[in-house]
C-alpha cells in the first residue's frame, strides 16, 4: 500500500532542471499530494509564469514515480495559491547558499522607485559588501551581484512575493 | 452559455495583449542596447508568454471546443486576434519601446489587481500570481521613462516623441463593449472606468517626474479589440506563426 510519504520520500529525489542541488520540495512548488480516483494527484505549482523548468519538472516526476513502480500519477498544474520564495524550505536556502547562488532577502515594495538594491551577503565569503551588476540574471528568477572583498561574481535569487 | 461565451472573448483579449507585446519585446533579444536590458526585455517577454499560456488554457477551457493554447496562440487569423493596437506597433527606438510597456504595465497592475477579486476563480488565480510579475516590470519601465525624460536632451526628445506617437493608443487599453457590459453586470469583472482612474494617475505621476508632457491632441485609434489591427500586425504574425503554418502541430 503506497502513503503519501512514500511519494513525498520519491519527490525528495526530483531535482529542479535549473538548480539541481534543490528538489522540487526544496523549492515549495509541490502543493498538495492526494489519492483521487485511484490516481496520485500531484499539484505542482509554478515559480514564475513562464518559468521553462516546469514542463520539465512534470516529466522528471512522473519518470521517478515510474521508476519506483508507482505508475497510477498525474501531475496537475495549479495556480493558485501564487508561489513565493518563502516557500524555499531552510534546507533549500542553505543549499543554494553552498552551490553558489545568494538566498532571497526580504525586500523593498516594489512601488518605491529607484529603490537600492537588496542588501545581499556573498555566498562564498558571506562579505556584506556586495553590489548589484545586473537586476535580470540568468534566468527570470535570480539578479546578478558581485563581492566587492573576494570579487566574485555571483547569482542572487530575487524575491517574489 | 452567452455568458460562458463572453468571458471566453474578454479572456482571449488578455491573453492576445500578453502574447502580442511578448513578441515584439523577443524582436530584442541580441539587440538591447546594453545587456542587462537585453535580458530585461527578454525576461518581461517571458513573463508575458507564461501569462498568455495560462490566460489561452483559461480560454480554451470556456470554449470547450478542444482547442489547446497553441492552437489560440499560433492558428488564427489576423481579425481573430482581439488585442489592442498599441501592443503591437513596432519596437522603433528603447524610448518607443519602455514608453509602450509604461502605458500597458500601469493598465496591466490595476487591472490584474482587481481580478484578484473576480468569482471566476480560475482568473483570479491567473491574476493573483502575475500581479507580482507585473509590479515588477511597472517599476522597471517607470524607472526607465523617468531617467530618460529627465535625462539628456537627447534622452527627452526621444521619450517625448514616443508618448506624443503612442498617446493616440492608449485610449483603447479602456475600451468596452457589450461583452465587458455583461460581465461587469454580472460581477465578473471590474469597471473600466476604476482602472483607467488608477492607470492616468500613475502615468500623470510618473510623466511630471519623468518632466514629460501629456499630448493635447486627443485623437484616438481603435479597433484591434474587433480584430481590425494596424498594418504591421501581418508582419507581426507572419513572423510569430511561421513554425506553425510551415509545420503544422509541430512540437519541439
Amino acid at each position: 500500500m503506497v502513503r503519501e510519504v512514500d511519494i513525498l520520500k520519491i519527490l525528495n529525489e526530483v531535482n529542479d532542471p535549473e538548480i539541481p542541488v534543490l528538489t522540487v520540495l526544496d523549492l515549495g512548488v509541490i502543493q498538495q499530494i492526494y489519492l483521487q480516483e485511484q490516481y496520485w494527484i500531484i499539484e505542482l505549482t509554478p515559480t514564475y509564469s513562464g518559468c521553462p523548468a516546469m514542463q520539465q519538472i512534470e516529466v522528471d516526476i512522473l519518470a521517478k514515480l515510474t521508476e519506483k513502480g508507482i505508475t497510477n500519477a498525474k501531475v496537475k498544474h495549479v495556480l493558485s495559491p501564487a508561489w513565493t520564495t518563502d516557500w524555499i524550505s531552510v534546507e533549500g536556502r542553505q543549499k543554494l547558499r553552498l552551490y553558489g547562488i545568494a538566498p532571497p532577502v526580504n525586500e523593498p515594495n516594489k512601488s518605491v522607485l529607484f529603490s537600492d538594491p537588496p542588501k545581499v551577503a556573498c555566498p562564498k565569503c558571506n562579505s556584506h559588501d556586495t553590489k548589484m551588476v545586473s537586476l535580470f540574471g540568468s534566468t527570470a528568477c535570480k539578479a546578478h551581484y558581485q563581492c566587492n572583498t573576494c570579487k566574485e561574481p555571483f547569482d542572487y535569487f530575487k524575491c517574489l512575493k | 452559455m452567452m455568458e460562458q461565451s463572453a468571458l471566453f472573448e474578454y479572456v482571449l483579449r488578455m491573453s492576445d495583449d500578453s502574447l502580442i507585446l511578448a513578441q515584439r519585446l523577443g524582436e530584442w533579444c541580441g539587440h538591447g542596447p546594453i545587456l542587462e536590458e537585453d535580458i530585461a526585455l527578454t525576461n518581461i517577454s517571458l513573463d508575458l508568454i507564461g501569462q498568455a499560456i495560462s490566460l489561452y488554457d483559461l480560454a480554451a477551457d470556456l470554449e470547450g471546443k478542444g482547442r489547446n493554447h497553441d492552437q489560440l496562440a499560433y492558428m488564427r487569423y489576423e481579425q481573430e486576434y482581439k488585442n489592442v493596437l498599441l501592443v503591437e506597433q513596432p519596437n522603433g527606438d528603447f524610448a518607443m519601446t519602455m514608453l509602450r510597456q509604461f502605458f500597458f504595465d500601469a493598465f496591466r497592475l490595476p487591472l490584474y489587481e482587481a481580478l484578484m477579486q473576480s468569482p471566476v476563480e480560475q482568473l483570479a488565480a491567473i491574476a493573483a500570481k502575475s500581479v507580482k510579475e507585473t509590479r515588477y516590470h511597472l517599476k522597471h519601465s517607470s524607472e526607465w521613462v523617468i531617467r530618460m525624460g529627465d535625462g539628456t536632451d537627447e534622452s527627452h526628445k526621444r521619450a517625448q516623441d514616443a508618448i506624443d506617437h503612442l498617446w493616440r493608443y492608449t485610449h483603447e487599453l479602456f475600451y468596452v463593449d457589450a461583452i465587458d457590459h455583461a460581465l461587469l453586470a454580472d460581477g465578473k469583472i471590474p469597471n473600466m472606468e476604476t482602472i483607467q482612474a488608477k492607470w492616468m494617475t500613475t502615468v500623470t505621476s510618473i510623466l511630471q517626474e519623468a518632466t514629460l508632457e501629456i499630448p493635447k491632441n486627443n485623437w484616438k485609434f481603435e479597433g484591434g479589440r474587433e480584430g481590425r489591427h494596424s498594418e504591421h500586425m501581418g508582419y507581426l504574425l507572419a513572423d510569430l506563426q511561421y513554425m506553425q503554418r510551415a509545420y503544422p502541430n509541430m512540437e519541439w
